[in-house]
């Protein structure tokens, strides 16, 4: 096990609270991940990703550095990271899912902030983030009003903030605002890193992402099979470090994953029983290490078979265009790709919830478990009305909100295996 | 074939025994900091051929005794069909939480909401209201309705609530009139959940709460109409595990 002390004082860390985080991590994902049944064996790969998280991929990013690349830190889907790998930076993405800090971050939020915001000014706070320390660029992105306002706040705090503005709808003003943006970022991000954009860098940037989308959707796509071959929280720790991890050898993992599993499929085997209730689950991204939910479904009877989440599909689906003569069309191409996410800060999201019904059936899902984190209003606001959508369809709905701490796991197991037992055949 | 039912609840935990065709036993007992023990004492006498459990403490106690769980939402929905196939809406005031379910004819759950990070409006508010009016639980309900009107308490928190109402009585505030305000309250607390799934068909009040008779003729007066409360309202979570 090598040494990172030195590396991570160097970073500025508080070591001692930064080995307390560690240790609870990896024994949080000892007894949510390697006590599971029959996992793939390709899984060793985000196992061995999981034991270096603060390791292994933070040296690459210092090597990258010191031979003169940038690292560009993102906490949303929104962030183009074809026009980052273009000028040859490193894209990271910095949401968090622990509740650490946040007595520090509330010096800065109020209370009533949702617990992904806390936790990114918490993380820096407490100085337990090598990732944050290891940027040369933040990007932050005007989505809901929690991230807007927290923002004016994280920038003093961080010193290398760049807030992109985000539209509000799906229109042609909204956008030719993500166009101007855009634009605007990528001449941000070229004298960041010294590299101008090129019609061969944007080309390559736009291939190294769409193969780690192709990857990944191909692994989401492989569980609409019954048995299911992976469970929902193995694709869900996938579809965390997809944010952080070296494209083409997060490609190649997940790729060879598929391959497993799609003999696994041939063999008809599965990590859980075919009559096993099938849950799709749908709202706010779940940033790592947040399993909370995943763990208490999955260890009640059920699986989840599909996400629509940032962490998930949502953030995932539709390609990048990678055809075009100039640095505009492909620019174009990026901007159209990107304002197809469906997040609730889009109004109206129509698009969101045939996304939703269109996955409930194409995974076969039983049930819909919705998402949100307390004092979201964006998502605790389509959970109901989406809700009361998909019921009347037909599709059973359980409607969840909490936040990152272990206080409520009784309180969310009981409504859980309530639902469970509601859609069990 | 006798079956037995546990509910492991916050406040009391309760034994049922169901024969197939009749509960043939029940019990209800103060839980306290050692529920196996209790849970024992309560069992060790009873014959049974299986047992399931449900409550707050149900998977601790599947862990000791063989017993299967399930959850209190579907063991009041299978208890309340059993008594009255006509009820489709269900409300659950325990000790420390509140339930509102809908079911179907045949006790399957369709919908339910749960009030159980607050004690706000469960049992254990009444317990706290009445010890700061100085009545006896069993009274607090024949005192509630004796009152002419009710004295508002604005309080939502259980502990700010007390020392409101404690500051009220020593302005010389009438209790009874106190003790109606604090059953309005949470009457309009419990329809507000009960509007959250959709009051449907007959209603059944439930849990240790529906013993309350001042309780049951607000909601009655609250939603213009009648509410069926079994005879031992408490013990329905355990007989429906007995019935499962």
């Amino acid at each position: 096990m090598t040494d990172y002390k030195e590396m991570w004082k160097g970073l500025g860390l508080d070591l001692e609270t930064h080995d307390a985080v560690l240790d609870i991590v990896g024994k949080t994902y000892q007894d949510v991940f390697l006590s599971q049944n029959n996992r793939p064996k390709g899984m060793e790969y985000f196992d061995f990703v999981m034991s270096e998280i603060h390791g292994l991929r933070i040296k690459e990013l210092l090597d990258a550095k010191q031979e003169g690349r940038k690292v560009i830190g993102t906490f949303c889907v929104f962030v183009p990271e074809e026009i980052v790998l273009a000028a040859n930076a490193v894209c990271v993405g910095l949401c968090a899912g622990a509740e650490l800090g946040f007595e520090l971050a509330e010096q800065y939020v109020p209370r009533n902030t949702c617990s992904l915001i806390k936790s990114a000014f918490g993380f820096k706070l407490a100085k337990v983030c090598p990732y944050i320390e290891s940027t040369d660029m933040i990007v932050g992105e005007n989505t809901c009003d929690g991230k807007k306002k927290a923002y004016e706040s994280y920038k003093d705090i961080v010193g290398n903030l760049y807030v992109m503005d985000i539209p509000q709808t799906k229109s042609q003003a909204g956008r030719n605002l993500l166009k101007a943006e855009f634009v605007k970022f990528a001449a941000a991000v070229e004298e960041l890193t010294g590299n101008k954009l090129t019609v061969e860098n944007l080309k390559k940037g736009i291939e190294i992402v769409n193969n780690k989308r192709n990857a990944i959707l191909r692994l989401v796509k492989l569980r609409a099979h019954n048995p299911v071959p992976i469970s929902g929280l193995d694709v869900l720790l996938a579809n965390q470090v997809y944010f952080y991890d070296n494209p083409e050898r997060f490609t190649a993992s997940v790729n060879a994953i598929c391959d497993e599993l799609e003999q696994r499929i041939a063999n008809k085997v599965g990590v859980f029983n075919e009559g096993t209730p099938r849950i799709l689950i749908s709202g706010c991204p779940m940033a790592i290490p947040n399993w909370k939910i995943p763990h208490i479904i999955e260890t009640s009877g059920a699986t989840i078979v599909s996400e629509e989440m940032c962490t998930g599909e949502r953030g995932t689906q539709n390609l990048t265009n990678v055809n075009g003569n100039t640095i505009d069309e492909l620019i174009d191409n990026i901007v159209d790709r990107y304002m197809k996410i469906d997040c609730a800060i889009f109004t109206p999201n129509q698009s969101r919830l045939d996304h939703i019904k269109e996955m409930a059936k194409k995974y076969k899902a039983d049930g819909v478990i919705n998402y949100s984190l307390q004092f979201c209003q964006p998502y605790s606001h389509e959970s109901m009305t989406f809700g009361k959508e998909l019921e009347s369809e037909g599709i059973p709905v359980l409607n969840l909100e909490t936040d990152y701490s272990q206080e409520d796991v009784g309180q969310l197991k009981t409504r859980i295996e309530a639902f469970i037992e509601r859609i069990k055949k | 074939m006798i079956k037995a039912g546990v509910d492991i609840g916050s406040r009391t935990i309760k034994v049922v025994l169901h024969d197939g065709q009749r509960k043939i036993h029940s019990e209800v007992r103060e839980n306290t900091f050692n529920t196996l023990e209790v849970c024992k004492s309560m069992l060790e006498s009873l014959n049974y051929d299986s047992i399931t459990a449900t409550g707050y403490g149900r998977h601790l106690f599947a862990d000791r005794y063989n017993a299967t769980t399930i959850s209190e939402i579907k063991a009041f929905a299978i208890g309340i069909n059993s008594c009255y196939p006509n009820v489709r809406t269900i409300l659950d005031i325990g000790g420390q939480d509140t339930k509102a379910i809908t079911i179907d004819e045949k006790g399957n759950v369709k919908r339910f909401e749960m009030n159980d990070k607050c004690a706000a409006g469960t049992g254990r508010f009444l317990e706290i209201m009445a010890m700061a009016l100085r009545y006896e639980i069993d009274e607090f309900g024949e005192k509630a309705t004796h009152a002419k009107e009710a004295a508002k308490v604005n309080s939502m928190c259980t502990v700010f609530a007390e020392s409101e109402v404690i500051s009220q009585i020593a302005n010389g505030a009438n209790r009874e009139n106190i003790a109606r305000g604090i059953h309005e309250s949470i009457v309009k607390r419990s329809i507000m959940l009960l509007n959250r799934v959709g009051i449907d068909g007959d209603i059944a009040f439930v849990g240790g709460v529906a013993k309350n008779s001042a309780m049951l003729s607000l909601l009655e007066k609250n939603l213009k109409r009648n509410i069926h409360v079994p005879d031992n309202p408490q013990i329905i979570g355990a007989l429906g595990c007995a019935i499962v």
